[in-house]
């Protein structure tokens, strides 16, 4: 069995594919609105230079990244190892070098991984236009109206990515998502820009 | 030479893997290999099946040992069906 296959067999006897989608858009959902806040708080703030505010959003990401692998970490070994003694209570023998010990041990970092780069990763393909237009390259419009383009067209994709799982419109998931997002950036612009 | 055939076991198992990927697992283990896998009892956490396994030439050590890596228990060995076969020189 090659590792893919074991590792899709390990997520399979643990019900770990919903856990790792859940968290996914969960936790991906919140880099996106950070950033999105994070840029509007920019916009509507007195001009700074496009490294400070790509330095500003750099740091939120990866801070979103870290709390993300550190608090999925904890949360699932823990529960993982509760889910492994029950079983093993009801096997009435050690489990440890068993598909389920492995899953205990490695499902966890799995799930932190994901939990982690999401909004990570998220954060990254925000900021991508301020970078591009730090590194000198020509952008039809100003990067930070670009990242804001960026981001509410991400919370869109996560939206549709739920509806699609939900088995419910895409479209209509997609604007919901959207809907929050909008209704997030007119709050920052109404509290912050006074 | 003596080769076995058939073999009948009483396995006590996690519900997952389920039967179908539990017996998939026994299967791969040979080459020829047919399982048959009937749910005998189920509880809250684990279920007792009982497990036919029918080739030209089991391996039961990689058998038992496919059951241990999915956290399966082996209880008793019900049945078996063994042939005695001369060599072939």
């Amino acid at each position: 069995m090659s590792w893919l296959q074991r590792l899709r067999f390990l997520m399979r006897i643990t019900r770990t594919h919903g856990i790792v989608r859940r968290y996914f858009v969960v936790n991906g959902f919140d880099g996106a609105l950070t950033m999105l806040g994070l840029i509007i708080g920019f916009l509507v703030s007195a001009p700074a230079s496009l490294i400070v505010i790509i330095n500003a959003c750099l740091g939120a990401g990866i801070a979103l990244g870290m709390s993300g692998i550190s608090s999925a970490y904890i949360s699932e070994a823990a529960e993982r190892k509760r889910e492994l003694d029950k079983l093993e209570g009801a096997m009435i023998t050690d489990l440890q070098e068993t598909a389920h010990g492995n899953a205990a041990r490695w499902m966890p970092w799995l799930i932190a991984l994901v939990n982690g780069s999401a909004p990570f990763v998220i954060s990254l393909l925000i900021i991508s236009p301020l970078w591009l237009a730090h590194a000198g390259v020509p952008l039809p419009l100003s990067p930070i109206y670009l990242a804001i383009i960026v981001a509410l067209f991400l919370i869109f994709l996560l939206g549709v990515f739920l509806g699609r799982i939900a088995g419910i419109s895409w479209l209509r998931s997609g604007i919901q998502t959207l809907l929050v997002a909008t209704i997030t950036a007119l709050l920052i612009y109404l509290i912050a820009g006074q | 030479m003596v080769l076995v055939k058939r073999i009948v076991l009483d396995v006590l198992k996690p519900h997952q893997p389920n039967a179908l990927e539990f017996s998939e697992a026994i299967a791969r283990t040979g080459k020829d290999y047919q399982v048959r896998l009937t749910v005998v009892e189920i509880d809250e956490k684990t279920e007792t099946v009982q497990l036919e396994v029918e080739g030209s030439a089991i391996d039961f050590e990689e058998i038992q040992s496919a059951i241990t890596s999915m956290a399966g228990s082996l209880h008793s060995i019900d049945e078996v069906v063994v042939h005695s076969e001369a060599d072939a020189d």
